[in-house]
């Protein structure tokens, strides 16, 4: 019953990619203009990409943006995967509490997420910089990355790691080699959706970070404040290009495992 | 016979999220024999699986032991066991190749590449799987995985092997091949086999000898033959195999009475007047001329099978099943004839009301369809 | 793995405890206390009280009527695309859903001030309206604005789920409605749609939440004229300093948000995440 669009259909859908795409394109555009205000085309030029490599604050920031998305990434993924396997062999109670719990800071608008670790911090006497800002990044990575983990763990065939046990491995090397691996597609996505979003998020950022660290998100913020620079522009363009190499990575990935499967299934029959 | 492998001494089993159930396992008590091939047959939920897990110690038992070679081995982890396994869905490792799943065991025990390369080439060659070396675990067939299932376990030369229901993700057609194929590595191997099933057919055509299970106990241990001509109760006749079982008084020794009529048989020393049940299995009901026979009934449906015609007989408040080469028509007014050494009398067990009740109910439908 | 395998899951128990449970705690302790002058802290529901001012309701309603808004556009929107492109064969499908989410992933600042610059008195739109002899519009710093801001930056929130909901809906299920004599209007509303439900309640959730707790875009959108209570909260934290009035009100939001997102969840629980899927 699927078939090609329909006329009208491949119109309303080029209209909406439109207006989702035409504020990418114009600002992408603008960090090849001559000139420095917004109204203008004066001429094309990679100057602003240049002077954004000499703007020190901007190139702090895109430092502390990766050094943290990364870590924050790294923790999440940790902490999350052995949770996910955890949690998979609670007794029902503890594991919905859990669950629910921990997707709290997916379901709380951000803004209270933000303050209410603010406040933490304050209280907890932690100055607000890099490593608050870490801390909080690994607090809204680790539902996405449970999230990403759990189907893999619940899909789990669970004789495979009695079977390893069977065979003459210890748990622990039953873990590494049987059910980590099996894992591993949930693991990777998990660890680049975290990865994005840690890239990506403001709010939180916004207020715990201090003392003069910032992350492209709050530089951004700061600096617009003045009128939006095309060095960030230039940044924002290169930063986009990056995630969406990422994105097709990670939407490559698991349609592979999709086409073994099908092959899978066509050599069976 | 031989010695005995493993031996399970007053197992009881209780799973803890059970509030106040019944146990899975009530005191089972079973001795596997060095190269025997021992199944364990019930319904599911009878607890021969939990039996299984047991002995390759995925479960503790909640009380009772386990011995293996004469060794009580209640607290050995199942990596350290002599035991291997084959699983239900095989539980093969997909990120790696054939050779390399054949390969875990006995890389875990440090053998040489050489051995061990030796060792898949036979296993290979045993499962008939040749070359299938580099294969990805995901191209092969289910007989295929199941073939590499069972080297795999073999490989480890274990001292027995657990089979948990292994045909069962299988089409028919490769399960009855499977079944052959297995008793010939179990013969060729020399290795003893404790299998589960469900499936009393594939039961009898591979065992040395079956335990049947119900309710988490053992209802009868025999060999194939003995489980399906002497059934020691109605749970028993009734899942193996087609039967009629109904109630019977023991009148004296080798004298029944069902159906209104008065028979012959082998057994003795019930009592006098007892009630009993008993089973008849279809192929040794006779269906003959009204005057030729004791009880008369009326056929009410007669279906070819092939080799023989399945006859359904009202006799009286019974509905008697035969299986005979002599075909006669629904309507036909026929006697039944059965031979003495072919009435197995059996105590009355707790099963008897509700197998027999089914067996009434179904009669009932063919009244009212006649 | 069975028991000792629980064990895996403490330290993110102990990370919920310390960077989820106790901020709520602190939330709660100074949503519902305050402090005098002589700096001694009691429990008083004077903040509720002043949150219940015109003033401060006006913008909470304010922010509820722009996101309830901003949610039913981008239902509108959002639901024939998935629609169209789940029941579509196009190899073009996974580019365009790319497409769709990779606006996402260029931060979501940079994208309004570019929306800005297309729409300010001097932007490019107006250039272009002026240029065929058309009047300005003033299309930014108002309420307007803000909507379109949030329907912009929410819309793939709504399409994904969507789209992932209806990826499961089984043709045989529609084909079995025509073979019954569903006509296509009758299969929409009594197969398609309320088998998309689970999406559709998901998209509305990851819409609704983000809109109604933002701070930026109206700023920014709405040049500060068109404050929303994120604004509110925003400013008793970042510059009035008052903590517990600021945690009054951001109480009241989570107890709106959390109970909105319970109603929406106990429909489907596994949608809870839908914003995985985004991936």
């Amino acid at each position: 019953m699927k078939k090609k669009m329909s006329p009208l259909a491949k119109a309303y859908i080029t209209l909406v990619l439109a207006f989702l795409q035409l504020p990418i394109l114009v600002l992408i555009a603008y960090s090849f203009n001559e000139s420095k205000s917004r109204g203008v085309w004066t001429g094309f030029t990679f100057d602003w990409y240049a002077k954004m490599l000499q703007d020190s604050a901007i190139m702090s920031a895109l430092g502390t943006t990766l050094v943290c998305g990364l870590l924050a990434a790294l923790i999440s993924t940790i902490i999350g995967t052995a949770a996910a396997i955890g949690l998979n062999s609670m007794k029902r109670k503890a594991y919905n509490l859990t669950l629910t719990v921990a997707y709290i800071p997916m379901l709380n608008a951000e803004i209270v997420m933000g303050i209410s670790l603010m406040m933490l911090y304050t209280l907890l006497d932690i100055e607000l910089g890099f490593f608050t800002l870490l801390l909080s990044h690994i607090t809204f990575c680790l539902p996405y990355v449970v999230l990403s983990v759990m189907p893999k763990v619940r899909q789990f065939d669970y004789s495979r790691y009695e079977a390893a046990l069977d065979l003459g491995a210890t748990p622990s090397y039953a873990l590494r080699k049987i059910v980590i691996p099996d894992l591993m597609p949930g693991i990777i996505s998990g660890f680049l959706l975290a990865l994005t979003l840690s890239i990506d998020d403001f709010i939180i950022s916004f207020f715990t970070t201090g003392n003069g660290v910032n992350n492209l998100s709050t530089v951004i913020y700061t600096m617009a404040k003045r009128g939006v620079s095309p060095k960030l522009n230039a940044l924002s363009a290169i930063v986009y290009v990056v995630i969406m190499i990422l994105l097709i990575c990670i939407n490559v990935i698991p349609k592979k495992d999709d086409n073994r499967n099908k092959k899978r299934v066509a050599e069976r029959n | 016979m031989g010695e005995h492998i493993i031996e399970l001494k007053n197992i009881y089993k209780k799973f803890d999220d059970q509030h106040a159930k019944a146990a899975v396992l009530n005191n089972i008590n079973l001795y596997i024999n060095r190269n025997e091939f021992l199944t364990l047959l019930g319904p599911s939920g009878c607890g021969k699986t939990t039996t299984l897990r047991i002995v390759g110690g995925f479960e503790t038992p909640t009380s009772g032991d386990i011995f293996y070679l004469g060794t009580n081995i209640n607290n050995v982890p199942p990596y350290s066991r002599n035991i291997n396994t084959v699983f239900q869905r095989y539980a093969l490792f997909p990120n790696m190749t054939v050779e390399q799943n054949i390969a875990f065991g006995p890389s875990l025990k440090h053998k040489s590449k050489a051995e061990i390369d030796k060792g898949i080439e036979e296993m290979l060659e045993l499962v008939n799987l040749k070359g299938f070396n580099k294969r990805k675990i995901t191209t092969l067939s289910g007989g295929q995985q199941q073939r590499v299932a069972v080297a795999r376990a073999l490989i480890n030369k274990p001292g027995v092997l657990l089979l948990d229901e292994p045909l069962g993700a299988l089409d028919l057609k490769l399960r009855k091949e499977m079944q052959i194929e297995l008793k010939r590595i179990q013969i060729e191997s020399g290795i003893t086999f404790l299998y589960v099933t469900h499936d009393q057919e594939e039961a009898l055509t591979m065992s040395d000898t079956i335990a049947v299970m119900n309710d988490g106990m053992i209802q009868q241990i025999g060999t194939p033959e003995m489980i399906y001509n002497e059934p020691k109760n109605a749970f028993v006749a009734d899942f193996i195999g087609e039967s009629n079982i109904m109630k019977a008084i023991m009148v004296k020794d080798y004298l029944v009475r069902f159906l209104d009529c008065d028979f012959e048989c082998i057994d003795a020393d019930f009592g006098i007047n007892k009630d009993v049940d008993i089973v008849l299995r279809p192929e040794d009901i006779e269906l003959l001329k009204p005057t030729e026979g004791k009880p008369t009934g009326e056929v009410v449906s007669s279906i070819f099978k092939g080799v023989h015609y399945e006859m359904r007989v009202i006799c009286g408040d019974e509905l008697i099943l035969s299986h005979s080469t002599k075909y006669y028509e629904p309507g036909t007014i026929v006697s039944i004839d059965v031979r003495p050494e072919n009435i197995q009398v059996m105590h009355v067990s707790e099963w008897s009301d509700t197998i027999i009740g089914a067996k009434r109910a179904q009669l009932r439908s063919w009244e009212d369809a006649r | 793995m069975k028991k000792s395998s629980k064990l895996l899951a403490i330290p993110l128990i102990i990370w919920l405890a310390v960077f989820v449970v106790v901020p709520f705690v602190i939330i709660i302790y100074y949503g519902v206390t305050v402090e005098n002058d002589a700096g001694v802290i009691s429990v008083s529901f004077e903040n509720l009280k002043r949150f219940a001012d015109p003033m401060y309701l006006k913008v909470f309603l304010r922010s509820i009527k722009i996101a309830l808004i901003s949610t039913m556009v981008c239902l509108l929107i959002g639901y024939p695309v998935a629609y169209i492109l789940s029941r579509s064969a196009s190899k073009y499908k996974g580019l365009i859903m790319l497409l769709i989410m990779m606006p996402m992933w260029m931060n979501f600042l940079l994208r309004t001030y570019s929306w800005m610059s297309l729409l300010e008195n001097s932007g490019i739109i107006n250039s272009i309206l002026q240029a065929l002899g058309l009047d300005k519009v003033q299309f930014l710093y108002n309420e307007g604005a803000v909507t379109f801001g949030t329907v912009y930056n929410f819309l793939p929130f709504m399409i994904m789920p969507i789209n992932t909901t209806l990826l499961k809906l089984d043709d045989s299920l529609l084909e079995a409605a025509y073979d019954l004599g569903a006509k296509p209007a009758q299969r929409f509303f009594r197969i398609t749609l309320p088998f998309s439900m689970p999406g559709v309640l998901s998209g509305i959730a990851m819409v609704f939440v983000p809109s109604v707790t933002t701070f930026v875009i109206s700023q920014l959108m709405g040049g500060g004229k068109v404050p929303l209570i994120g604004d509110i909260i925003e400013k008793q934290f970042r510059v009035v300093n008052d903590w517990h009035f600021g945690a009054t009100i951001s109480l009241v939001v989570m107890i709106v948000v959390l109970s909105f997102m319970f109603v929406i969840n106990r429909t489907d629980k596994q949608d809870a995440g839908e914003r995985s899927m985004i991936l």
